[in-house]
């Protein structure tokens, strides 16, 4: 493997790695003021324990999460530097406003953690609030960061160099309102299935659980609120791609041939020598259908592009379906959930729609890595659209196989270990959790 | 003043806090490797919960230094990310190990064994981290990275394997150790015994600096010129004389047991020394080629990135200032 290849890779571990972090980063404060709302309001202990056993996790993920965001914050310029140089003038300004949510973050988090015995308990629910908003907000800027090298706007190229920067447009790209509205519910959805994956288990075992059963009724509706709604940011984005990236778009429809009344291609092995999809489920005239709401609208094929600007075509094509499958999958799941709530005004606790919510806390953050490899494959052979190829921005750096093994290996002890450690929060009993210490 | 002289000022403002709050948990980490005698156990907590609140707020100084240099000075950015790749690389691990060692080592079994790998872990990190964060800040001063037409032309070893940069790291790393021994020395009021531990601690730390300094500055003479040259203005001696003025206040302060004023004079010290680097580093960036004023973003980029530094400021300050006030604020009453 060249190091170009070493570098992508690099990049892509590292990214792939920070978002598991990052998403929860987002969406498990949100459930930890959730549960100490409750608990304010309704005095019952078992919610303040709730949040408690949840920023014991929060505190291990957390640190995961602030160490491999500032590793990524380093590659940046450690692999891309050709990119940075140019970029930096003009993408710099989301990343420093994340920069201030991390601050907020980073803040609210350590009176959040430590501050039980120390501030009063309104305050300390504020303190989580804002968490949860500086962790929304970190997210939501560094998006429109990527959203920049997909849509890139705000400046001009003359003679290879940005003129007429416009930090904030380039910010309100055309490609950040659908990116950032798509992984903001991602995050919510991918953290609040994992974590009820995690309590369904527990309740398996012991139906009555108190603790488990809120902490499942309240993870489970913030999953379930955000599951049918991605689906509709989910065409939204689509819609947004087919005009912005068109050779994504065919890219992840597997679509070769420019024609009218294009039909949905669903899965199977793309070829891009004789361009046909085999052993893929064809759908007639339904890709014009989503992507134009009109049955007999023209999609340009991936053949309206020179080759060497073909992403890999294989790798976006499954991605996306692997993405959809899993959303579809949440969608019913959510349905099902709600109806039974809502009909029988108990949380759903039958053994089925137990394993069916386990079966889905892995699919949430399968669908966000898929869907992240959809937009980042999908973008090459650019790292800035229709701008800059990623070759061009690859450091000159030798042997950067070192670095990559480096860091493959760091991250694997770092999952095992956190893997370890919270099952050891989990599995010790409520009544423990109860912070020893101040 | 222009702006991107403001940024790079907001740079250094940033390295300094940084410096100040970052790298007093770096030499916590130290103490608590190097935690010996019968207080060993009580001096570990006392360090872990002075850190645990506060380590990455304090952290993300770092990233804020970071994300100034690409917004502010892309050029600069890139060169010093390719040239300087090696050890950026390794304190990037140094970072991992060290966050993530502190907070498992919080949430695992509280067993001998397990205890004690993590406590290793942190220890090395915090000692490796700013050891290799010295040298790349002694790199830039070297003058051996060269970048012509935008181009990389010294090669990935230039600057940082320079006995120059060996000795910044070392400095960096007694600096550390010093400043959070005197920290303890204030956050551990309520027991005395700790106190002198920490005390003790932080003559030592702080007698080696001076020796440290001045070989830094002998090897200066070599190896970073431009550097030795800064050093040698006229400025230089008022500077020089006030930062040993505040180190021996410091130490004085120490054997006196005035620990809240050892404190203020430790960090009197340290803003002291970062300062008069940055003035003579000044207006190189990366001696020689890169300047602030040529590897300067843009006048919008730079503006808004200003607005923002004041806006930011003024949301976040009160804030830090109250995670402070709530966590460390009865000691020094
Ligand atoms: C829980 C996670 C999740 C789920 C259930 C879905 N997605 Fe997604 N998708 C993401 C998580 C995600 C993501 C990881 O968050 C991405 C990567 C970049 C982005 O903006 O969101 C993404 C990207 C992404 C893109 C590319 C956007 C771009 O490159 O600009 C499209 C077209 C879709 N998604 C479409 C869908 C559709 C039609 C779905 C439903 C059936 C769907 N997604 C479910
Ligand atoms: C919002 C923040 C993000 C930014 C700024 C960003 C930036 C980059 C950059 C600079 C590269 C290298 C150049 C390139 O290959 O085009 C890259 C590649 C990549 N990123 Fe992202 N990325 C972001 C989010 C993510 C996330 C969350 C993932 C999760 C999986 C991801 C997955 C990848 C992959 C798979 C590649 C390699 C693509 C290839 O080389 O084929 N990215 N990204
Ligand atoms: C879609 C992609 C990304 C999202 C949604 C995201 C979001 C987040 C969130 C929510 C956090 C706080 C994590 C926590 O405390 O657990 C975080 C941390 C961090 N991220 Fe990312 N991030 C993304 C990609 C990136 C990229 C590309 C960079 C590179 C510049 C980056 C740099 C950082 C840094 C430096 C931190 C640490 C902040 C701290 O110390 O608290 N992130 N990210």
């Amino acid at each position: 493997m060249s190091d170009f290849l070493f570098a992508r890779s690099q990049m892509a571990m590292s990214l792939a790695f920070h978002i598991i972090f990052a998403a929860i980063g987002i969406g498990l404060p949100v459930l930890m003021a959730v549960a100490e709302a409750a608990y304010l309001r309704t005095k019952k202990p078992v919610y303040l324990d709730l949040a408690k056993r949840w920023s014991r996790g929060a505190a291990i993920l957390f640190a995961v999460g602030a160490v491999s965001g500032t590793v990524l914050a380093f590659e940046l310029g450690l692999l891309w530097p050709g990119f940075m140089e140019k970029a930096g003038a003009i993408i710099g300004m989301p990343f420093s406003l994340e920069g201030f949510a991390f601050f907020a973050e980073a803040i609210f988090l350590g009176l959040y953690l430590y501050g039980w015995n120390r501030l009063s308990p309104i305050l300390h629910w504020v303190c989580g609030i804002l968490v949860a908003i500086g962790g929304t907000l970190s997210g939501i800027f560094v998006v429109t960061a990527n959203a920049w090298m997909n849509a890139p706007a705000g400046f001009r190229m003359v003679n290879g160099k940005p003129t007429d920067i416009d930090p904030i447009a380039a910010m309100l790209n055309p490609a950040s309102l659908h990116e950032v509205i798509h992984m903001t519910l991602a995050a919510f959805i991918a953290t609040g299935f994992a974590v009820a994956a995690v309590h369904a288990f527990f309740l398996l075992r012991d139906r009555e659980s108190a603790f488990h059963r809120s902490a499942l009724g309240i993870s489970l509706a913030v999953a379930c609120v955000c599951a049918p709604l991605q689906i509709v940011s989910g065409d939204f984005s689509a819609r947004k791609v087919a005009k912005l990236q068109p050779a994504k778009l065919a890219a992840m429809e597997a679509h070769y041939h420019t024609q009218n009344g294009a039909p949905l291609i669903i899965g199977g092995l793309p070829n891009d020598k004789s361009e046909t999809v085999a052993g893929a489920l064809h759908i007639p005239r339904g890709l014009s259908l989503l992507v134009a709401r009109d049955p007999d609208a023209r999609i340009t094929g991936l053949e309206e592009f020179p080759r060497d600007q073909w992403p890999d075509v294989r790798i976006v094509h499954l991605s996306f379906d692997l993405m959809v499958a899993c959303g579809l999958y949440l969608l019913a799941l959510s349905i099902t959930a709600a109806c039974l709530w809502l009909k029988n005004r108990r949380l759903p606790d039958r053994g089925w729609i137990l394993r069916g919510i386990i079966l889905a806390g892995p699919l949430g953050f399968l669908a966000m890595e898929a869907g992240w490899t959809v937009t980042e494959v999908g973008r090459q052979p650019w790292i800035i659209y229709n701008v800059m190829r990623t070759h061009e921005a690859v450091t000159p750096m030798p042997g950067i196989a070192i670095p990559f093994f480096a860091f493959t290996a760091l991250y694997i002890f770092l999952a095992i270990s956190v893997f370890f450690l919270l099952r050891r929060q989990f599995l010790r009993s409520p009544e423990a959790a109860t912070e020893k210490s101040a | 003043m222009t702006l991107e002289l403001i940024v790079a000022f907001f740079m250094v403002v940033s390295l300094v806090i940084y410096a100040l709050m970052g790298g007093a948990d770096f030499g916590g980490g130290m103490w608590d490797f190097l935690a010996t005698g019968p207080r060993a156990q009580r001096q570990k907590e006392a360090i872990a919960e002075a850190i645990g609140p506060i380590w990455e707020a304090n952290h993300v100084w770092l990233i804020l230094v970071i994300v100034l240099l690409f917004t502010g000075f892309p050029p600069a950015f890139s060169a010093m990310m390719t040239a300087l790749n090696i050890p950026f690389t390794l304190i990037l691990i140094g970072i991992v190990l060290r966050g993530s060692a502190f907070v498992f080592r919080k949430y695992d079994r509280d067993v001998a064994v397990v205890q004690r790998r993590w406590s290793v872990l942190f220890g090395v990190s915090s000692f490796f981290t700013p050891f290799v964060e010295g040298i790349t800040v002694g790199a830039l001063a070297t003058g051996n990275i060269r970048i012509v037409d935008g181009k990389l032309t010294s090669g990935f070893l230039a600057g940082w394997l320079t006995p120059f940069a060996f000795v910044c790291g070392i400095f960096a790393v007694a600096l550390f150790a010093f400043l959070a021994a005197t920290y303890l020395t204030v956050d551990t009021s309520d027991d005395p015994e700790l106190q002198n531990d920490f005390r003790q601690r932080a003559i030592w730390s702080g007698l080696t600096l001076a020796p440290i300094a001045l070989i830094a500055f002998l090897t200066a003479r070599k190896d970073a010129p431009d550097i030795f040259d800064g050093l040698t203005r006229w400025w230089a001696p008022l500077l020089l004389g006030w930062t040993s003025c505040f180190a021996v206040a410091a130490l004085i302060a120490l054997w006196r047991r005035r620990y809240v004023f050892a404190r203020i004079a430790a960090i009197g010290q340290v803003v002291l020394i970062l300062s008069g680097w940055s003035l003579a580093q000044y207006p190189n960036f990366v001696t020689p080629d890169l300047t602030f004023a040529n590897s300067a973003a843009p006048q919008a980029t730079l503006r808004l990135l200003i607005i923002a530094l004041g806006a930011g400021a003024i949301l976040l300050l009160p804030s830090l200032y109250f995670l402070f006030h709530i966590f460390k604020g009865d000691e020094t009453r």
